[in-house]
Formats: structure tokens, sequence, C-alpha cells
């Protein structure tokens, strides 16, 4: 264990990860192999290093064997470089004089020749030994943090989210692209598997967001532009002309009445088309802002021009403004919420099912319309002959579980299916059959209420449904969509003729999903939906800090999931509210004195962190806009810009020894 | 006869090299008095009488300072530099191809027999139907004539000894030389293996620094015999590859004033492993454009990465030359002109 | 070394698309081939091209460099500099007689585990087929030229290659 001149007496430590990692790396051959290396004075292993006994065991051996450095080899650093950092400060020697090995995730798991993965951990802890001793102790800056919050989307997750802040005194911009907020909810009629009303439990929530002197609320809005890191993001709201004041707009629908067009004649957006509204609307009588909005694609003023603007004279309070323009708001805030939601698969894609083609065939969503008290037909379930279905059949994952549409789980359009079920017979009486692949109810008393529907008489076959025709083949089909479908369970193709057919269509990312995740430098998953920074630990942060998720922009969940997101996002905002400060980390950049000034930096930056200083006539940096990226230390070609813990000798010294071996 | 104290003895020798090197001393002018005021010559072929045997009898260690120019090719320059590091207290590595091992390097872009067979025998202007070649050792009779072994690569000087200071140039400026030569009689030497010029890059001191735009956003590259220049304004800003960001200055930027863009004869900075590499890198950054086909047709006006980017450099360069199997592997790449279609 | 020789790949992965990618492999149990040794950076925009000529240098056979798809970069555009510089190394690396497959540039986001598994798998088997570039053992050819020189100094005379020729001179 000889110790190389001007080698820093370094500590090694491997760990066994129980047995994740000595099952497939021979633990103790790399502990032998890193005692012969120049500087190494202590190297151990141990069964779980990132245990307290294992950090201690590092803590202590700074003390007693004065270590310069400490290395560890275990799982991905993204996993515990923090922890053992920790550990190496609380030994007293500076955190960044250490560095990590992953020889789990990049090492272990992924190779199956012992020998091979041994070899392999070999090189990689070399590498890292000759590394560390070219580190050097660095402090991390502090920068203050803004206590506002950007909510994007006023779904269920957002308001929640943004009740919780606001309850604790913090500012929120809440921005709704929907002229109303409530997002999907607001258009369920009841909730399962307790079947409560969806309005009666989302509308005061609704009202609190009105209410909230501590939040902003922008509706019709979009975010446009983000710039900045956590604690300090500047942002860009487009605010969209309602052609309404909403400061004095109460919504007593006067205008409404007044419209030059006497009959509702557009499809409404909220009833998904299912009504008519007028130019002059109120998406839905709870709607918050309780603001009516001009679609000015269908007003008789921007069309023509010559309108004689009755509800400009109907209304007392003078709010309606046909000169309102876009505003573009430009805001500071700390941290970032995103609850933009999902969107319904949209089953005309699947052309056997005769959406779009037969006027019965309605999707899940749409349903829910129909049995609503204050939806399109008062809460009847009709066909649109107005009739009332004697028979309806309800097939579940539509769009979902499909390599040919979506291959995932949408999770809750089994007991969305179940629920209308009850719903539809409940308003009509008429027999529903429900198509399954499996029943998916893994949600508190959610099985309870399949057995339930069970018992209610729901016919339930397990299959799924192969066409929506409507060719008879028999008197009894005549007139009636006649569903053919293998029944697994009894074994045969049955062909079931019903007056209705609803499909439970699943959940899908945004349309404009990937223009978020650039505006916001986040990432999204295969799926499409927004990509969550830990499966498992981080199901709520995102790759770039201060940037969380909240809701179906994640991926498919019931209601009480998003709001517990939305909670636990207003959580980590809180908690950095409270903490006040964030720590960057140090791997930002240094210009050196022998810069020659010739600025091939400056526009490489991309957050402008790099400018000429015009007297030295060399670059110079603002280190609290630096994020590290080293773009402009690879690039300066006079080699004067360094970047902390990424720099030349280092990355050199890895390249060096990892090929060192014959 | 009793000596006057003895004047430090220096030596100067030529290798591989075009003799800019030695025109550089003789540039000094009337300051060469000075400096043979100064020193005891010893040995220097192009300009005084002495021979091999000259140096051979001197005890080792004997010279002070000897400065030797060009890379090392051959068998001979190769003896010569061994003799000389063995008589000398300190040996300088005079000049870009000694330095870095210069333009003649670039031949480690071909095999010997490549090269052999180019001049000996492809060379448009060769005229050799008995298809002579030269020999190392020609026999007639009891009498041998030798010439020095051809090697297979070119190399800097210190891949071959010691070196203990470099001065850069192609050649390096006489201010260079008598500064170094200041420094070397004087009785503080710097650091061993320091570069006796400044380590910033060239745009420190380049006339035309204050006419380079922040942002260079270059849409193609110009090379600069095909296109109209403007006499003030920075070459990058012109879309003209200039190798002044990459390369150390202290030539106070002569082939600037002089119109031409730099090519970088001063090597890199000593921060900087591979010049090339990060004149690439600084440039292609600079390129414009996301799409492949939108880069590299910005790109295109760089023909020849490694004759722009490695043109003084190529044998100190992480890779030193041709190293794939298309080197000993593909000789017609010569024949078929590749080689003529690089000059 | 008489043995084929496995050929070694330095990795150079961004720590936000491509190294977490390699996580993900990992968490996922997906099995690839044992050459390659990965080098954390924070972006591709890091990878300076000093460094792939320096691996090659040291010995590796094939250099991967990984980053975030176009327009996915964590710090905006670090992908986008780090393709125009592979653009031109490619070039430069091809002059100096490295084959193309030896340096690759590929796009993985975090959620593709299974790209960097086959990406590996596929270089790995490449390089097999290609062979060792083995800069190293070249840089220890030049040497040779020293020992004859040695040989030579030591008294044996110009050695082998004295053999006489015809005279042949351009009269």
């Amino acid at each position: 264990m000889g110790l190389a001149k001007g080698s820093p007496r370094t500590g090694f430590y491997i760990c066994h990860c129980g047995t994740n990692i000595a099952d497939t790396v021979d633990v103790d051959a790399v502990r032998r192999h890193a005692e012969e290396l120049p500087g190494v004075v202590v190297s151990c292993d141990y069964k779980y290093m990132c245990s307290d006994p294992g950090q201690e065991l590092i803590i202590q051996d700074i003390k007693e064997h004065r270590l310069e450095r400490v290395v560890v080899a275990a799982c991905s650093p993204l996993l515990h470089e923090a922890t053992f950092r920790g550990a190496v400060e609380r030994g007293g020697l500076n955190p960044f004089l250490f560095h990590m090995v992953n020889i789990r995730e990049q090492d272990a798991w992924v190779h199956e020749d012992r020998a091979q993965a041994t070899r392999k951990a070999r090189d990689l802890i070399r590498a890292a030994i000759r590394r560390v001793a070219y580190h050097r102790p660095l402090e991390r800056m502090r920068v203050g943090v803004n206590p506002n919050t950007l909510i994007i989307g006023g779904g269920i997750a957002g308001i929640n989210a943004a009740l919780n802040l606001s309850m604790a005194g913090k500012r929120v911009y809440l921005v709704e692209r929907e002229p109303t907020i409530g997002g999907h909810m607001a258009k369920y009629d009841k909730t399962f598997p307790t079947l409560d009303c969806a309005a009666c439990i989302l509308t005061p929530k609704m009202s609190a967001v009105r209410d909230s002197r501590n939040i902003v609320l922008w509706t019709y809005s979009e975010v446009e532009k983000i710039d900045g890191y956590i604690g300090n993001f500047r942002v860009q709201v487009r605010r969209k002309p309602r052609y309404v004041d909403e400061e004095t707009c109460v919504g007593c629908m006067q205008c409404v009445d007044a419209c030059i067009y006497k009959d509702a004649r557009f499809p409404s957006e909220f009833e998904l088309g299912l009504k008519k509204r007028k130019p002059v609307y109120m998406p839905f009588p709870q709607a918050v802002p309780p603001v009516v909005a001009i679609d000015p694609k269908t007003c008789l003023h921007f069309k023509t021009g010559k309108c004689k603007e009755p509800c400009k004279e109907a209304c007392a309070r003078d709010s309606i403004r046909f000169d309102q323009r876009e505003v573009v708001e430009e805001i500071e805030v700390g941290q970032i919420i995103v609850a933009t939601g999902f969107q319904t698969f949209d089953p005309a894609r699947l052309p056997q099912y005769g959406y779009g083609e037969f006027p019965n065939v309605y999707t899940s969503l749409e349903i829910e319309r129909l049995v609503n008290a204050s939806g399109p037909t008062g809460g009847q379930v009709l066909l649109r002959n107005g009739q009332v279905p004697q028979s309806v059949g309800i097939l579940h994952c539509v769009g979902s579980r499909d390599e040919n549409t979506n291959r995932w789980c949408s999770t809750v359009c089994c007991m969305t299916a179940l629920k209308l079920a009850h719903l539809v017979k409940e308003h009509t009486g008429a027999t529903v059959y429900s198509f399954y692949i499996d029943m998916r109810c893994t949600g508190k008393g959610y099985e309870e209420f399949y057995d339930r529907m069970m018992r209610e008489g729901v016919q339930f076959v397990r299959g799924r449904v192969g066409e929506v025709r409507d060719w008879e083949m028999a008197p009894e089909e005549e007139g009636k969509l006649v569903l053919r479908v293998e029944d697994t369970l009894a074994g045969f193709v049955r062909r079931i003729p019903v007056d209705l057919v609803i499909l439970a269509v699943g959940m899908e990312p945004r349309a404009d999903a990937e223009a978020v995740q650039r505006m916001l430098h986040i990432s999204r998953s295969n799926d499409g939906f927004f990509l969550e920074r830990h499966p498992k630990l981080a199901p709520v942060e995102t790759t770039t800090d201060g940037v969380y998720l909240a809701g179906c922009c994640q991926g498919p969940k019931d209601i009480p999931s998003a709001v517990a997101q939305g909670s636990a996002a207003a959580a980590h905002v809180l908690a950095m509210i409270s903490k006040g400060h964030i720590e960057l980390e140090p791997n930002t950049v240094a210009v050196l004195d022998d810069c020659s000034g010739c600025k091939t930096c400056i526009p490489l930056c991309p957050y402008h962190a790099l400018t000429l200083n015009e007297e030295s006539k060399k670059a110079q940096v603002n280190l609290a806009l630096c994020k590290g990226c080293g773009t402009c230390a690879a690039a300066c070609p006079s080699g004067s810009i360094t970047q902390n813990l990424f720099e030349d000798e280092q990355i050199d010294a890895e390249i060096e020894e990892t090929l060192a071996h014959v | 006869m009793p000596d006057p104290p003895a004047k430090p003895k220096v030596a100067l020798y030529w290798c591989a090299s075009c003799g800019g090197c030695e025109e550089a001393v003789v540039d000094l002018a009337e300051g060469v008095l000075s400096v043979l005021n100064a020193v005891d010559i010893v040995f220097w072929p192009v300009a005084m009488d002495f021979k091999r045997r000259d140096v051979e009898a001197l005890a080792d260690g004997a010279i002070r300072a000897a400065l030797l120019n060009g890379a090392i090719r051959t068998s001979e320059q190769e003896e010569m530099a061994r003799l000389l590091r063995r008589k000398s207290q300190v040996v300088v590595a005079f000049g870009a191809c000694a330095q870095l091992g210069g333009v003649p390097s670039l031949a480690n872009q071909f095999d010997r027999e490549q090269i052999l067979d180019y001049i000996y025998a492809q060379s448009p202007t060769v005229v050799n139907d008995q298809g002579a070649r030269p020999v190392s050792a020609y026999r007639e009779g009891d009498r041998v004539a030798t010439l020095p072994e051809f090697w297979r690569t070119t190399r800097a000087l210190d891949q071959v000894i010691e070196v203990d200071y470099y001065v850069p140039g192609c050649p390096p400026t006489p201010k260079l030389l008598g500064q170094a030569l200041a420094t070397l009689l004087s009785d503080e030497l710097p650091p061993k293996g320091t570069v006796l010029a400044p380590d910033t890059a060239l745009c420190e001191e380049c006339p035309r620094k204050d006419s380079k735009p922040e942002d260079l956003s270059v849409k193609t590259f110009k090379r600069p015999h095909l296109t109209p220049m403007d006499a003030a304004l920075c070459f990058l800003a012109q879309g003209i590859v200039c190798m002044g960001p990459a390369t150390r200055s202290g030539c106070e930027g002569l082939c600037i004033q002089g119109a031409m863009p730099c090519t970088g004869c001063f090597g890199p900075t000593s921060r900087v492993r591979d010049q090339g590499a990060k004149a690439l890198s600084a440039l292609a950054s600079s390129v414009e454009g996301k799409e492949d086909r939108e880069i590299e047709s910005a790109l295109a006006g760089i023909p020849d990465p490694v004759g722009t980017f490695y043109r003084y450099g190529l044998a100190k360069s992480l890779l030193r030359g041709k190293v794939g199997h298309l080197c000993s592997d593909r000789p017609e790449s010569i024949k078929t002109g590749s080689m003529e279609s690089r000059l | 070394m008489s043995e084929a020789r496995e050929p070694r790949i330095v990795g150079f992965f961004c720590s936000w698309c491509t190294y977490t990618a390699a996580d993900l492999a990992g968490v996922s149990r997906m099995k690839y081939a044992p050459n390659i040794r990965v080098i954390r950076v924070m972006c591709s925009g890091r990878i300076d091209p000093q460094f792939v000529l320096k691996a090659f240098a040291c010995g590796a056979d094939g250099v991967l460099i990984g980053g975030c798809h176009p327009g996915d970069c964590h710090y905006i555009e670090g992908n986008y500099k780090c393709l125009r510089r592979f653009r031109l190394l490619t070039r430069l690396l091809r002059d100096l007689g490295i084959e193309e497959g030896r340096c690759r540039l590929e796009w993985i986001s975090a959620a593709e585990g299974d790209k960097v598994r086959t990406v590996v798998n596929d270089m790995a088997a490449r390089l097999r087929a290609l062979g060792p570039l083995d800069a190293p053992g070249r840089f220890r050819d030049w040497g040779k030229d020293l020992e004859e020189l040695e040989h030579a100094m030591a008294g044996e005379g110009p050695g082998e290659s004295s053999r006489a020729i015809e005279p042949a001179r351009n009269e």
C-alpha cells in the first residue's frame, strides 16, 4: 500500500449492496486492487455503505487516517452522491473531495459474467481514485428563493396545489387555458366508488380559488416562455382576450339572454358539442371565474362588424369590451407546478367501433355529460332519436392496452365504466353489458363497488369487442347496434344487440405535451407523459429543480391520487420557500486570467452567464446564472475555462486509468 | 596562454526543417554581434565550420545551451540530437518543427513506403526510369558510401530526447529568440518544459481583436484564396478559418498584419493538450444550424481538417498522425493522387 | 495479447439523459456487453474533442457519446454544440485513419434504457468486426526506429538494411 509521492491520502469504500453488487462483482478482489493504488491508505468493503454504520466508517476514517480524498463504489451517483458527500462533510472534509463510482446500475446489474463485471469495476475505481486526486475543495453558492409559485393547469390537481399554498399564505399564479378552471372533473357527474356528486365536491374548491387573496387566477391564458432556474424563474403568460372585463362581470347572463342570436347554435366546448351555446357564453353555471366569454369566431360583431351589440346594452356593469387585446404578463416565481392534465383517447382512431359513424356510439366522457342533471339532456340518457335505450353496451380499454394505440392501462376506465353502468342503469333501467379484458379495481372501496355492480345485475362479458356494426342477422338485431365479441369465459363468439354503445376511452398525454416539456426542460417517458425524477422516491419532482408534477400529466390516475400529488407538489414548494434559499451545485465554470478575449464562449452560453469584461477584454462569468453544463469549457480554444468537478485533468485522468489495464 | 573568463558555449543545429529558423537567427541583424560577444558558439553547421568530431571532443555537459530546430526524421538527425543532448546542460527545441513536429510531421499521414514511392516514382515531376531508390549503404569494391536512415515517422524533438525549453514559431521571431537567449544566459532559469512565449492565445494581441463579433454563427467557412478579404475585419467574422484563438501568442500577429489568418505555428497554450481538437471544437461550436445538412454545408469549407488544425503539430497531437489500418493497407490512396489533392 | 482482444469502449454520457438511461437499464436488469466504461459529464456539450482523441490514444477501440435528443437538452442547446463538433470530428478521425463506426453519437433519453443496451451491444459487435485500433501499440512501434539506431550506435554499423542495391542514377 505504497503512498506514491504527491498522491493525496485516499480512502476507498466498496459497497456490497446486500447481494446486489456482491453477486456479480468480486468485491474483495476490487478492494484488494484499490489497496495497491497510489495514495490509497484505507480500502474496505461493507454490506451497505449508505447505511448509518457505512457512513460512520467514512467519518471515522477521515479523522483516524487523516484522509484527504474519499471514493465510494456503490450505486449510481444520481442516487446517493448527496448521501456520501454529506458523510464526507460530517467527517470534516470538504464534500467535493469525493467521487462516486457506479458499479451497481452500470455494472453489477447489467452484466452476467462475474470476471468481466469485476474487471470493469476495477477499471472504474482506478479511474475514480486517480480522478479524485485532482479534486479541489469547493463551496456551494446560495441564492434566494422567490416565494411565488406558478401552477400550470386548473384541474383538480392544480386547484388543490393552489389551495394548499394559499392556505400557507403564499402567492400563487394559477394559469388555465380554458375560460374556467375545473378541468375534466367539472364534467363528471358522480365520482366512484362513493357516487358523490362531482360538482358538489369540486365547486367549493373552485370558489375557494376565486375567493383566495393569495391566488392570482388567469384563465383563458397560456404560459408562453420560461427562463431562469429554481428559485428564480421568469415567466411570460399570454392572456387571450375574452372581450369581457373580468373585474366587473358578475356572470348575471343578461348579455347571453340579449345576444342577437336568439337561439344557441354553436357547439359548446364544455358540453363536448352535445349542447349548443351562443357566441357569448358561460362554459357552465358554476364556472370560475363566473365571467362570460365572447368567442370571436362566432360573434357577429367580429364576423361582420355590423352587430347591434345588444349584449353591450344589456350589461348593467358595462363589462363587454370588444376592444380588449391580448396581454402578455411577465411574472417572477420561484417554483413551478405542472398540472396540465390529460386528453381522452379519440376513438375515431378505431373505426371498428363506429364512433362518428353510428350516432348512438358515445365516449364515456360524453355519457358523463348526459347523466349529469345540468347537462345537455337534463340528466336523461337518451338515444339520438330521443328514445330511452333498452340495452347498453360498455366497452372497456378503448385505446388502452393495445399495441396499435396506447400500450398502457389508463387505470381509471374500469371504475369509470362501472360507475357509468350504475348510472345508466339507474337513469334508464336498461340492460347493461360490460365488456372487459380484466377488471382493474385496485383502489379503496373499488373492488366492493365492482361487487355491488355484479349484484345490481350488470351483465359482465369477459372479452374485447371485435366490432360494432349495424348489420342485422336476426330479428332481435333489427335497428340495433350489434357487438361481436369473443366471450372468453364461455369460449365462443357472441353477437349482442344493443341500443347504445359507450366507449370507455383511455387517457393520453396532451397533444402539446412536447412543447410544454421543452419549455420546462423536463423529460417525458416513452408513453409521452411527463417523467418524474424517480419512479418510486421522487414521483412529484422532475429532472429540473423547482419544477414539480401533479395529476394526470405525469400518467393516468384517479382523482384522489391527483389530489394527493397536488398536495405533495405544494409540500415540496413550501419546503423550499421555508428554507428560503437554494444551494447551487458548485459545478460552475471559471474563466482564467489567461483568457485571450476571443469571445468564442460568449454566444455558446444558453443562460448568458458569460460576457466580455469591457475593461480587461476578457470573458467573465456570472455564477448565479451559470448552470454548469460545461459547453464553454469544451469550446474554449485556449483552455482558459475550467468547469468545477469536470476539469480537463479530472476527465483525462478518468480516460487514462479506465483504459490503463492491458 | 591564459584563457579569458570562459563565455558560455552555445550550439545551434538543424534537423528536418526548411532553414527558416536559421534565418531567424540571422534576422537578429546587428543583434547577432552582441550574441557573439556574450557567447562562444561551438557548433553551427549552417554558418560556421565545425564538425561533428568537434562536438564529440567536448566534455559531456560542456555546452551551456543547444538550440535545435527541425523535426527528427532521419537517423543522422537523431544521432546529432542525442549527441548534443549529452554535451549540453540545456536543450532548446527551437521553432515549430522541433517543438511540435511542424509541417514535416504532416508526413505522418503517410507511411514511409508511400512517401518514397511518391517522391521517387509517382510525383509528376519525377524522371526515374530505373526506379532508383535511396539506400542507406552502397558498397563499391571495398568502399562503402552511407546515407542516413529515413525513419518511419517524423517526431518532435522531445519525442527523441529530453528537452528543457521550447521557443515556438515558424520561425520564432527575432524578439523571442533574443528573449530566449537572455533567459538562458541568466541565472534564474524558468521551470523545465516552459515554452518561452506568452501563454495566452493570439487574439489577445491581434490587431483585429475588437472587430470580432460576439456571435459568429458561421454559415459557411470560406477558403482564403477563394474569397475577397476585408483588410480590417476579424478573419473568423469573414468565415475564414483562423487558428488565432487556439494558438499561443507572441508573434505579434505577423500573419494578420500581412493580411493572412493565423495558421497556428505557435502551437497551443500550456492548458491545451491537442491544439487541433481545441480549434475544431471552438470553430464547430460557432457554426450555425441544427440539422446535419446545414452543419455539413457550413463545415464543407474546411476540406482538410488535419492539414488545417494540425499544420504545425501533428507529431505532438494526441494521435500523432494516421493511426488506423488505412495507413498500411491502402497504399493506393497515394497513387490515386490523394497526396496531390492536399497540396 | 495473442488471443482476440475484446474491444474497449469509452462512453461519455450526459448526466440528464443518457447516463440516467444507463441507470434505468440497470434498474430494469437489462444485460449488455461489458465492454463499455462510462464517464459522466453534465451535458454532451461538455465533451471536448480532446477527450475523444485522448480515449483513442489511450487504447479505446471505440468512443460512444450519449446526449439528450435534439430539443430535449437540459441545458437547452448543449447537444447541438456536441453535434456540430461531432460532425467535424468524424471527418478528422476518418482522415486520421479511424473508421467511422469507432466514434458514435447517439441521442438517448432518460427513458430509453433499452436503447443503451442495443447501442452498446451493437457497437461492441461492430468493433469486434473492425478489430483493435490499438493506438498505443502503434506509438510503441515508433520506438522501434530508436532501437535500430541504438544497435547501429553500438557499433554494428548500418544493420540489415545495408544491402547493396544496383546503383541508380539519373543521368
